[in-house]
């Protein structure tokens, strides 16, 4: 497989627009309206209806399939999500111009803090503690895997060939012609692949989701997540060990029997074909050799075409494309949004800042932006050591294709494997050790996001033309001065995009890395992320909505000024063309 | 004869990045009329596709009127069918499917779409290829899907945009062939085709008529009527005499651009020609002939080169005084012969002085870096100033064009990175690594 970890076309080429100044108050501004709404009146949370667990290993198949049809709903909602938005930035300049920030902005928030803040608001709508912690934990994995799908088909979109739209418009294709035959296609490598990581992601968040404490309740959904929670109060190493052995299985049929037949059948719909060889999945050649499979989609297509006839909705009826007439946009109504929007932001803004004053006092924010500094530096210490350590094994790993072939399916399981699922194993070890834990928790935030480094180093490292190695071979270019003038060149677009990728991970993972327990004991490290985790659990609403919108802040800033400029060196010093 | 398509004093304008309008077509009139084959010829960049386009009723025009059966055409229209130059072939979508998008959308039944859809893939024999995928087809096979995909609603009208180019010579040529007979033995429903080209001798061999499209915003230049039987043999005297004739048309002036700056002249389209092709042409021209005269049509011949090809070199070497042309004939002057004859950085020399002289962007650079203290200036100054006259993308082709003369000329530096032009070489980069 040669593809990269999603690649994300940045919303602006400033480190900060405009826009982004617009946006980010309202969005801390709504979470902070949502979290004081819901703490207003206190939901009746009670553990009484938390589902119970038991550590009985012969039940883990049962937990793991509930944990699986959590990421499936999941999923679901943000195909739908991606398909509307996607297409509505897409085709409405307005829509675009705020849309886009947003996924931006969205993609930085930490889901693990915000989780809890819907759950109370899921808990106060359904009163019902499993149907609330149900919805919240599909929420929060939605949130987790809905930006770069939605980012991708966008994408997909705005780089729909000219002379296909055009073609599309000369033979009058219909609205449903023009999605299911032109724009779904063209979209659908990138969609698939983009999916297929989010789900990847996604094991991490359903882990993590299955086991909440809100305002100093616990509760537990069914699932790996809850059984490992469970385990880990009673010290019992044999059950993590048969958790972990249980998701294991589940990443592999996940692996096997979704995440390679997708990718493999999407390779259908590019338009240039990927040079070498072809992903293949046993499952897809299986699928598509059998003779009941044909006869089931024979018929499915069939009963589709008949409810069309009968139907015959507009959008299916031959579209005229109505040249229309280049329009100078009407000044006063934009005008007049732009400045609605601004005086918005503006009184959301003092709001803000009122709330604060009053709900923890300037010292908190003072106190809140010094231990994100902690945790900002977590990160960039780990990436860095991450690169360190992976990005020479990758090209390595790279320049060989076999070897390539192989340990291309292990990384990408790796990185889909949750991560926190290992934690407790930490834990152990550091109170047996006596360890410092500002130090050796650090370690967890990178465990499942140094993948994302690897994975695209090798992918990089594949693709540097081999008579660029030949001709360094020739001159006798050897050692370091071959690195620094071949291979490191040659990978830092790639690397840029998983080093991007796995610094999110981090941030997210910092929630649940910062403060572990074993049994009765909690191990805590000073940080942004612990500081989310406590608040949390205390459900203290003002101080969780700040610390999320510090994070929300360091990330953007951390994207911005770092990876955003590497992004575009890469992009046009080591491009050709 | 009634016409099938009227055009009346049509003109298009394409929105500058600063809102100025930049008219690309203006006051283009003519007719389509039953039974004819119409091709446009023009140079690149002289606006003929958008022509089309406008035609197809994907974009409109900013003024002036399109009329289809009478009636204005207000978007696409069921009657008017088009065959792309990439062949715009959806790459899922096999074959069949592929043919079937025009069927589909009519929403006939599933049975008539199928009948006409196997009716149009036999017609222009694609039979047998129904279930394979355009990246299993040659080129030649593509370009059958993209005619019969466009034949199979019956169009009254084919729009041809340079449906030939992107295919190897024996294959465009059977293609056409094929095509020919088609329309010549009425098999096909069409009553009129239009065919953008960049190839006069292809246009020769196909149309009844030709219109060349040329100036800056483009007009109908020419119209010829071409009276050859078919089948047309190119190496006949008439057929010579008749590719000579369009030379010579191409090649006469065409108006003077007109605007504020155009004093200053930096508004100038320059050419797309690099060096090293413009130095092949000139030696051509003096191996052929000891006068150094040479008809065009003979030139593009021996250098396999088609209009588009062909004319921004001759362009370029007018504008920079190496050679003139008149009548369809290139002659070397005094100033060509030199820059030929002379050894590498002779040239150099020669052609640094030929561009600082006669082309005012270049002028204006040079001034503009002397005028700056550290020698520096951004090209954004020179974009924007650009954008007066062209729209983003063409400013940036043109000072494209300009960086790499002025390169070659070493009249100055520009560096990629910073986008800053500089008079100083560039200099040698971490010397101690």
């Amino acid at each position: 497989m040669r593809e990269q970890f999603p690649e994300r076309p940045f919303a602006s080429r400033a480190w900060v627009s405009r826009w982004d100044l617009v946006l980010l108050p309202l969005v801390i501004g709504v979470f902070f309206f949502l979290a004081w709404a819901g703490s207003q009146t206190p939901a009746a949370v009670h553990t009484g209806g938390s589902a119970s667990i038991s550590l009985s290993p012969a039940l883990l198949p049962l937990y793991a399939l509930k944990s699986t049809l959590r990421m499936l709903a999941a999923i679901v909602v943000s195909i739908v999500f991606t398909l509307v938005v996607g297409n509505w930035a897409a085709k409405s300049r307005r829509a675009e111009r705020i849309l886009i920030p947003l996924l931006d902005i969205g993609q930085s928030v930490p889901i693990l803090g915000f989780v809890s803040v819907a759950l109370l608001w899921a808990l106060k709508i359904f009163h019902n503690v499993i149907l609330g912690a149900e919805l919240a934990a599909i929420f929060g994995i939605f949130t987790s895997q809905v930006w770069n799908m939605a980012f991708s088909y966008y994408y997909s979109l705005k780089t729909l060939p000219k002379e296909l739209t055009r073609a599309a418009a000369v033979f009058q294709l219909s609205r449903w012609q023009r999605f299911i035959r032109l724009e779904l296609p063209h979209a659908m490598p990138q969609l698939v692949w983009n999916t297929m990581m989010s789900v990847s992601g996604g094991w991490f968040f359903v882990v993590a989701a299955e086991a909440t404490t809100v305002s100093g309740h616990k509760i537990l959904l069914p699932g790996i997540g809850s059984y490992i929670g469970v385990a880990i109060e009673h010290r019992d190493l044999g059950a993590i060990g048969w958790a972990i052995f249980a998701m294991f299985i589940v990443i592999m049929l996940y692996d096997q029997l979704a995440f390679r037949p997708l990718v493999a059948w999407a390779e259908k719909f590019k338009m240039h074909p990927t040079e070498g060889a072809e992903p293949t999945s046993w499952m897809l050649d299986l699928l598509r050799r059998s003779a009941f499979v044909e006869a089931v989609t024979e018929l499915a297509r069939q009963m589709l075409v008949r409810f069309r006839r009968s139907r015959m909705p507009r959008i299916l009826r031959p579209q005229r494309e109505r040249a229309r007439i280049v329009r100078v946009s009407p000044r006063i109504s934009e005008t007049t949004w732009n400045i609605g929007l601004g005086v918005v932001s503006v009184v959301t803004v003092f709001f803000l800042a009122r709330y604060i004053m009053r709900g923890t006092g300037v010292a908190e924010v003072g106190h809140v932006f010094l231990i994100g500094f902690y945790t900002l530096i977590r990160v960039i210490v780990l990436v860095f050591l991450a690169s360190l350590v992976w990005v020479p094994i990758g090209v390595q790993i790279g320049l060989r294709p076999k070897l390539t072939s192989m340990a291309q399916p292990m990384v990408l399981f790796l990185s889909a494997f949750p991560a926190n699922l290992l934690f407790p194993i930490f834990a152990f070890a550091i109170l047996s050790w006596h360890l410092n834990p500002q130090i050796w928790l650090s370690p967890l935030m990178i465990l499942g996001a140094m993948w994302y480094v690897l994975f695209n180093v090798i992918a990089g490292a594949q693709q540097i033309p081999g008579d660029l190695r030949e001709v360094a071979d020739s001159i006798g270019l050897k050692g370091w001065r071959r690195w620094r003038r071949l291979y490191l060149p040659a990978v830092l677009p790639a690397y840029v995009t998983g080093g991007l990728t796995a610094a999110g991970a981090a941030w997210n993972a910092s929630i649940v890395a910062e403060i572990v327990s074993w049994g009765g004991h909690t191990i805590k490290a000073s940080g942004l992320g612990s500081y989310i985790a406590v608040q949390t659990a205390a459900g203290n609403q003002p101080k969780l909505v700040l610390g999320i919108a510090v994070m929300i802040i360091y990330v953007l800033l951390m994207n911005r000024v770092l990876w955003v400029r590497l992004y575009r060196i890469a992009e046009e010093r080591f491009s050709e063309a | 004869m009634s016409a099938l398509i009227e055009l009346r004093k049509v003109r298009k304008e394409f929105t500058g990045p600063e809102r100025q309008p930049i008219t690309v077509l203006d006051g283009v009139s003519f007719s389509l009329r039953e039974n004819e084959i119409v091709a446009l010829l023009g140079k690149s960049g002289s606006g003929k596709s958008t022509l089309l386009r406008i035609i197809a009723g994907l974009t409109p025009p900013t003024a002036g009127e399109v009329l289809y059966k009478e009636k204005p055409i207000r978007g696409t229209e069921p009657g008017i069918s088009m065959v792309f130059q990439s062949f715009a072939l959806f790459p899922w979508l096999d074959v069949f499917e592929n043919v079937r998008l025009g069927p589909e959308a009519q929403a006939l039944d599933a049975a008539e779409q199928r009948r006409r859809t196997l009716e149009a893939i036999d017609l222009i024999g694609l039979d047998g290829f129904e279930s394979a995928y355009p990246k299993e087809l040659s080129g030649g096979m593509r370009q059958r899907v993209g005619f019969a995909r466009a034949l199979v609603v019956e169009p009254d009208v084919l729009l041809m945009d340079e449906p030939f180019s992107a295919l190897d010579v024996p294959t465009s040529e059977t293609l056409r062939d094929d095509l020919l007979d088609l329309w010549r033995e009425r098999k096909i429903p069409t009553r009129s085709i239009l065919m953008v080209s960049h190839s006069i001798e292809e246009a020769l061999l196909l149309a009844d008529r030709l219109l060349i499209l040329d100036g800056d915003p483009a007009s109908i230049k020419a119209e010829l009527p071409i009276r050859l039987t078919h089948p047309r043999d190119r190496n006949s005297e008439a057929f010579r005499a008749l590719v000579d004739r369009v030379y010579a048309i191409m090649t006469r002036p065409a108006a003077p651009v007109v605007g504020p700056l155009a004093a200053m002249g930096i508004g100038r389209r320059l050419p797309s020609a690099n060096v090293q092709q413009m130095l092949g042409v000139l030696d051509e021209v003096s191996e052929q002939s000891t006068s150094g005269k040479l008809e065009l049509a003979a030139l593009a011949d021996e250098l396999e080169m088609e209009v588009d090809e062909i004319f921004p070199l001759v362009e370029a070497l007018e504008l920079l005084g190496f050679a003139t042309t008149e009548g369809g004939v290139l002659h070397l002057t005094d100033s060509g012969e030199a820059f030929l004859e002379a050894d590498i950085l002779e040239r150099k020399v020669i052609f640094g002085r030929s561009l600082v002289e006669r082309v005012p962007l270049a002028r204006h650079i040079t001034a503009a870096i002397e005028a700056e203290d550290d020698h520096r200036v951004s090209e954004e100054r020179f974009l924007t100033e650009l954008n007066e006259f062209f729209t983003d993308e063409e400013a940036e082709r043109v000072l494209e064009v300009l960086v790499a003369w002025g390169r070659y000329a070493e009249i100055f530096a520009y560096d990629y990175d910073s986008g800053e032009f500089s008079l100083e070489n560039p200099t040698a980069e971490e010397a101690t690594d």
